[in-house]
């Protein structure tokens, strides 16, 4: 407990968190899927993130003990803490929580008092995941974020607020939403601005923005019916072109919510970017990743790290960089006071709600990680109990940070991993033929060779049956031994099942929100367990 | 997991046998080889009912569309003028994951192909 | 139904030589010919745009052999040379023999 925290914490400093040899003439800030975590969190890194085709065994796909090796860090340190599951209890007690926005508003304005010029970029997911965003539908992310004054955004979830949420708040912000992959449908032509130009250090900026490429696949397409997205990667070539050549741009960097291995696969093919400020995969990197000339950045999600690249750029062309991606330790790093305030403001109307207490967690909870996470397990549980179900199915979300065993579960927590504008909580009946095609069609979403067809979550979590997957093999040939845990039997291709779960993209879904079928399991339970989970065998582990 | 829209099959169609009578009765019965024309279409249809393609063939007098695993996969045959630049863009419907494919005809007669797949899935389960 | 209505975008003014794209919309279900109607059961018969026809000043652009694979309110976008100033017009055939017009004008900038 607080002894073993006392200590660690003192080995840390703010200066030693924020030191940096300052470089070259441009600075880049860079926070990504923050999911509207205004205070400090916990947030548990995925033991397992397998990487398929050319990625395998590639960063970000290196986790825990590997991943200390692959940078250097050893067990047991602030390093160990911040970018890998490993002892996460242990280190979090000793280290504290991690982000809170008015300690990332610190850091940025450490940075900008090193360079005032410095640009600060966000890669968006940043007005979706928590209560407050939910209830204001976003307005409290975007009151907090504008206090941090950013010189660029992108988007994903931002659109599950609907297209007219989005262009109103749009309307208000003193920066550009950026993104050149997004077209209205009807026309096909460009719906939002693609890139912006700066002039920093006497030299040319392009900020390219690109919007997650699967919104209208991955979320409710009705709720932003008359847009188009993609890849598009002659697009991004266009563009890129154009920037350089007409607008006599010196630096491209492009503003990105594809996922790493699609950035890592568009900055091998789109010649021309500087650097790919990556995000959408919540992956968290010590280091750029180099990519033939281009630097690829991944600066971690929820608010758990806030990234700096200082860069050399002489006519025309990058000549060095330095690159930071420092992590917010919220015991260590000074809460700005002014963003500090805005906060509470803006969670003064919802503190009854937001504190009042549900039950308590005997275990860890946490959501990353390919296959299960122990707050989807808790999901699906209760799915099961209050919806009377055989089988539950909770999303492959990649936001939602984590709670230490013995801690109570708040209204808030709960939010953390449910807060969305399509939560019902559907009851239905399946075909095993139908569960498989549903498993066969995800793993084909994460686990495609080609990561243009990635759309960069996790599986689908299952509660009440298990499978074995290969992710190496091809699509209709991935999943197998799929088996009802409450008896063991293999589930039958021609029998009905009861599936429940939550946050369908079809529009019209019916049931209860999410929320509120697991508080009152939780409610129900007063103390709840999560078991290991070992119903999903994966081949090669 | 979306629920309600299963794909007709999950697996991609079989190419059927009307694929290969279409492409001969455009040809004529010459020889169509591979390449000449270009298909772009996105990675995976966001939506399976307006799935946006264009096609384009330096030279090319026309351009046959087909979607090869629809139950019957004529899509639409452009016809270029000589103010035309010969390539065009539509939006098709795709009953499943399966190839596009163009075939163009050229001034000297002769006829290229090419294909790209475009992946339709039930979608939803993203992060 | 729904009144069926052509659209068109093309630039007014051009270069001579220069070339243009042209994009056209029309309002139209495009009706399959393989729905059934929810209600009776009943097969839901085939009307769609089968035909349509751009040109310039009397001469063919671009046609196009339409399909019930094309999509609901069809999108056709092509690009010509501009020759000289003049008249572009559009037609789309229905299966029930309709056709529906509309054109564009281009001056030499
Ligand atoms: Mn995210
Ligand atoms: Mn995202």
């Amino acid at each position: 407990g607080g002894w073993g925290r006392l200590m660690a914490a003192q080995s840390l400093t703010q200066d030693q968190l924020l030191e940096f040899e300052t470089t070259g003439n441009v600075t880049l800030i860079h926070v990504t899927d923050i999911h509207a975590q205004l205070k400090p969190i916990w947030f548990r890194e995925p033991e397992i993130n397998i990487g398929v085709g050319e990625a395998a065994g590639q960063p970000p796909h290196v986790t825990g003990a590997d991943f200390l090796q692959l940078f250097g860090f050893r067990p047991g340190t602030p390093e160990a803490y911040a970018f890998t599951y490993l002892d996460f209890v242990a280190l979090a007690r000793s280290y504290g929580r991690m982000g809170g926005l008015d300690r990332v508003a610190t850091v940025v304005n450490a940075i900008r008092a090193d360079r005032p010029d410095a640009l600060l970029l966000d890669g968006g997911d940043t007005w979706q995941g928590s209560y407050t965003a939910n209830a204001t539908r976003g307005q409290d992310m975007v009151n907090v974020m504008n206090a941090l004054r950013p010189d660029a955004m992108t988007s994903h979830w931002e659109f599950t607020y609907g297209v007219d949420r989005v262009n109103e708040i749009v309307e208000t912000l003193d920066f550009p939403f950026l993104g050149a992959n997004i077209f209205d449908a009807e026309w096909e032509e460009p719906a939002y601005e693609p890139y912006r130009i700066f002039e920093r250090g006497g030299v040319r900026i392009a900020v390219i923005g690109q919007a997650f490429p699967y919104l209208p696949v991955a979320n409710p397409r009705w709720m932003f019916p008359n847009l188009s997205f993609g890849v598009r990667e002659e697009r991004m070539r266009e563009v890129v072109a154009q920037v350089r050549e007409e607008e006599g741009a010196d630096l491209v960097v492009l503003l990105s919510h594809n996922g790493f291995d699609v950035d890592r696969k568009m900055a091998a093919r789109v010649p021309g970017i500087d650097v790919i400020l990556t995000g959408h995969t919540h992956d968290a990197l010590p280091e750029p990743l180099v990519v033939g000339k281009t630097l690829l950045l991944a600066s971690g999600s929820n608010g758990k790290f806030v990234a700096r690249l200082d860069l050399d750029v002489r006519d025309g062309a990058l000549r060095g960089w330095r690159h930071k991606l420092i992590p917010v330790f919220s015991d260590v790093i000074a809460p700005d006071p002014e963003v500090a305030a805005l906060i509470e403001a803006e969670r003064a109307p919802f503190k009854a709600q937001l504190e009042e207490v549900l039950g308590t967690t005997e275990s860890l909870l946490y959501r990353r990680g390919n296959f299960n996470g122990s707050w989807d397990d808790l999901i699906c549980n209760a799915l099961i109990e209050e919806r009377e179900a055989d089988i539950a199915l909770s999303p492959g979300f990649r936001w939602g940070p984590s709670l230490l065993p013995g801690e109570p579960i708040t209204r808030e927590d709960l939010f953390n991993a449910t807060a969305m504008t399509y939560p019902a909580a559907y009851r239905t009946e399946m075909t095993g033929e139908q569960l498989k095609a549903v498993l066969e069609d995800v793993a084909d979403n994460l686990f495609n060779p080609d990561p243009y067809y990635q759309q960069g979550g996790d599986m689908v979590r299952v509660g009440g049956m298990g499978y074995a997957i290969d992710p190496n093999a091809p699509m209709g040939r991935r999943i197998s031994s799929m088996t009802l845990l409450r008896d063991g039997s293999p589930i039958d291709p021609q029998r009905s099942y009861v599936v429940a779960g939550w946050a369908s993209v079809n529009e019209g879904t019916e049931g209860p929100a999410i929320w509120d079928v697991v508080e009152s399991f939780v409610k129900r339970k007063g103390v709840v367990r999560i078991d290991p989970n070992a119903t999903v065998r994966v081949a090669g582990r | 997991a979306a629920l309600a829209a299963l794909p007709a099959g999950a697996l991609r169609a079989a190419e059927h046998a009307d694929v290969e009578a279409a492409i001969a009765a455009f040809a004529g019965g010459a020889p169509v080889k591979e390449g000449g024309v270009e298909v772009e279409a996105p990675e995976i249809a966001e939506n399976g009912n307006t799935v946006p393609i264009s096609v384009a063939a330096e030279g090319a007098e026309a351009i046959l569309i087909l979607a090869a695993g629809n139950p019957n996969p004529d899509v639409a045959t452009f016809h270029f003028g000589k103010l035309a630049v010969p390539a065009a863009s539509t939006r098709i419907r795709l009953a499943g994951t399966q190839d596009v494919i163009a075939v163009a005809k050229f001034a000297d007669g002769s006829f290229g192909r090419a294909a790209r797949t475009v992946k339709v899935t039930i979608g939803g389960c993203g992060g | 139904m729904a009144k069926i209505k052509p659209r068109v975008k093309a630039p007014k003014k051009a270069a001579v030589g220069e070339i243009i794209e042209i994009k056209t919309l029309i309002s139209h279900p495009m009706e399959s010919g393989q729905r059934k109607d929810s209600k009776t059961g009943e097969r839901i018969p085939r009307k769609i745009i089968n035909k349509f026809v751009a040109t310039f000043e009397g001469e063919e652009v671009v046609s196009a052999d339409l399909h019930p694979a094309v999509s609901a309110n069809p999108y056709i976008r092509f690009e010509m040379k501009v020759p000289g100033p003049g008249e572009l017009r559009f037609a789309w055939t229905d299966d029930d023999g309709s056709v529906y017009e509309t054109s564009s004008k281009i001056a030499i900038a």
